[in-house]
């Protein structure tokens, strides 16, 4: 289970004057195993740092992270290290996340050499294995990144990531850059080896039809904080929030500026599972 | 119904490669009417782009372009090129994709919007600037006066949307093309771009390119469907998008997540040796042996609806 409770990260921005940004301001949720949590929000929210922090790309300021038990934000930068095949990341441009020298077969035993999980001959019997599991086949081994489709090279990043075997993994918006057809089968993809692998998932997108499709969960996320979070029907079918209605209803709605919100929020149990921010 | 605004006849679009000659717009036929809006769907590499860049002629010069784009009667593809710039820009205007980059990131965004009107219509700098301020208040920017004088990238990626519309439409031109500008934007500020686009589209025709099928529902009166640098299926929005003829775009439908997301097996063909009889038989379900060999022609199937598919297209 993963647990997050009470993550702060601030940016400074500014030379003569700096400027404090809370980017993500006391964000609590947990994901059991085998569940997807999917969290939407509009750009700047702070959905992609709150995804960073939780995997200490980005140090929070406060707050911590439970994975199955270990606290991860206690763990010194060499346990963190040691740590890492456990949690993942993918992220939206699977082009820049591939290295442009490297051939998918050395792409994908990367991660299996530094973290040492077998030898020579296991580790290409794995990548054998890999590759196929995410729906290429061997002639792809020996291509280059700028030798593939964008979901083409999301599979090779999926290959890497599945080498580990994470129990959890951050999803930013991976399937944002990729046609509809093709993200079918990416998000079919990410699921059915989600459930294979046995692993927690943090969904970000922004797009509610993706989250509908991937989410056991979903939490709406406003300038940094959460304000909704439910079973995926609840909060998409019945939203409590005036933000998460506005994020779902039909054109032409009010502007944001006119929800007024609390200064220290609470949240409010709607329904069972169902947790909405308090507003004025 | 009207005589077209714009007439595309047997386009033929090829890219000479080391590989061979990539052929991004096979002997597409289109027409867009005065005052409609034409939505241009198809996946990624299909010829979207292309398309709109031949008819503005902005295709690079060893490229190889067949057949006629008419506008207004006049063979846009036998215009001198001084004749062209008077085109583009007043007549035609363009919204590119990826808007943070089509913005020159060291003048003003008021400097930019001025330029075009300045260009176009000879004004002087000081009422081309007013003009510019009073686009931004038009496409919504919140106090536009301040605004003009940003720079892009004080602008958030919607606002340097609404930038690039008031841009395109800073000469009022009568047809306008834009290209995936709902492209990387969130769902609120999608929403709001697309309210725009209604606004802006009422008075004009528009050629509205997208793969985003939400957006096409919402703005287009008539959509056309291309696969391969080929249009597969055209006609009312309505018609296509619930009820559509061809496979292909039955398969684009229910990829979608909320349509169930079943992906088309397979990926896009090459536009070098492109499939022989029909392009997507590859990838179809409804594939018979004579599609293999036989290539259909876009027939009609209904009242305006026309698709390129053999279920139609056997005697």
């Amino acid at each position: 289970m993963i647990e997050v409770s009470n993550i702060r990260t601030s940016f400074t921005t500014g030379f003569i004057r700096p400027r404090v940004v809370q980017a993500v301001d006391g964000v609590s949720f947990q994901i059991e195993e085998d569940e997807t949590l999917g969290l939407v929000g509009e750009s700047g929210c702070g959905k992609t740092t709150l995804g960073r922090s939780i995997l200490r790309l980005i140090e929070p300021d406060e707050g911590h992270v439970v994975i199955n038990g270990t606290d991860v934000t206690a763990l010194s930068r060499n346990e963190l290290r040691q740590f890492r095949p456990r949690m993942q990341m993918i992220f939206q441009d699977a082009y820049a996340s591939l290295n442009p020298r490297m051939r998918v077969r050395e792409s994908i035993a990367e991660p299996l050499k530094i973290h040492r999980m077998g030898d020579r001959a296991a580790i290409d019997r794995r990548v054998l294995e890999l590759i196929e599991e995410v729906g290429l086949n061997k002639e792809h081994l020996n291509r280059r990144p700028y030798e593939l489709s964008g979901g083409q090279n999301q599979r090779v990043v999926l290959a890497r990531i599945l080498a580990l075997k994470p129990e959890f993994i951050v999803a930013d918006e991976p399937t944002s850059a990729l046609d509809v057809s093709v993200q079918a089968q990416i998000l079919n993809l990410i699921r059915d080896l989600g459930r294979e692998y046995h692993m927690s998932c943090l969904y970000i997108s922004h797009d509610l039809g993706v989250i509908r499709a991937v989410s056991n969960r979903v939490a709406v996320m406003l300038e940094g904080r959460i304000v909704e979070i439910g079973k995926t029907a609840d909060v998409l079918d019945r939203p409590c929030h005036p933000y998460t209605r506005q994020l779902i209803a039909a054109p032409a709605t009010e502007p944001i500026e006119n929800t007024p919100l609390v200064k220290t929020p609470k949240m409010v149990e709607e329904r069972p599972d169902h947790l909405v921010e308090e507003t004025v | 119904m009207d005589k077209a605004l714009l007439e595309i006849r047997g386009l033929k679009v090829g890219f000479p490669t080391p590989d061979g000659l990539v052929r991004a717009s096979d002997t597409v036929d289109l027409d867009i009417y005065p005052h409609e809006t034409l939505g241009l769907i198809g996946e990624t590499g299909s010829g979207k782009t292309v398309l709109s860049m031949a008819i503005l002629r902005l295709l690079q010069p060893n490229t190889i372009i067949k057949g006629e784009i008419r506008y207004r009667g006049r063979d846009l593809l036998s215009l001198p090129e001084d004749e062209m710039r008077k085109v583009r820009g007043r007549e035609i205007g363009v919204v590119l994709q990826n808007s943070g980059t089509s913005l020159n990131p060291v003048y003003t965004v008021g400097d930019q919007i001025a330029e075009a009107i300045t260009l176009h219509q000879g004004l002087k700098r000081s009422s081309a600037w007013h003009r510019a301020v009073e686009l931004l208040d038009a496409v919504r920017i919140p106090d536009p006066v301040r605004m003009a004088r940003g720079y892009p990238h004080q602008f958030s990626g919607g606002m340097q949307e609404r930038v690039l519309i008031a841009m395109a439409l800073a000469c009022n031109p009568s047809f306008l093309i834009a290209d995936e500008p709902t492209k990387g934007l969130d769902a609120v500020t999608k929403r709001e771009i697309i309210d725009l686009f209604r606004e802006v589209n009422r008075d004009r025709s528009v050629l509205f390119i997208t793969h985003d099928i939400e957006a096409a529902r919402n703005l287009a009166t008539r959509v056309a469907v291309i696969y391969a640098g080929e249009i597969i299926e055209l006609g009312n929005s309505g018609v296509v998008l619930s009820e559509p003829a061809h496979p292909y775009t039955r398969g684009l439908l229910e990829s979608l997540p909320e349509r169930g997301m079943r992906p088309i097996p397979g990926s896009a063909p090459s536009l070098i040796t492109p499939p022989s009889g029909c392009r997507f038989s590859p990838r179809c379900r409804c594939a018979a042996e004579d599609c293999k060999s036989e290539h259909p022609g876009l027939v009609e199937v209904g009242p305006g609806h026309y698709a390129r598919c053999m279920l139609y297209d056997r005697g």
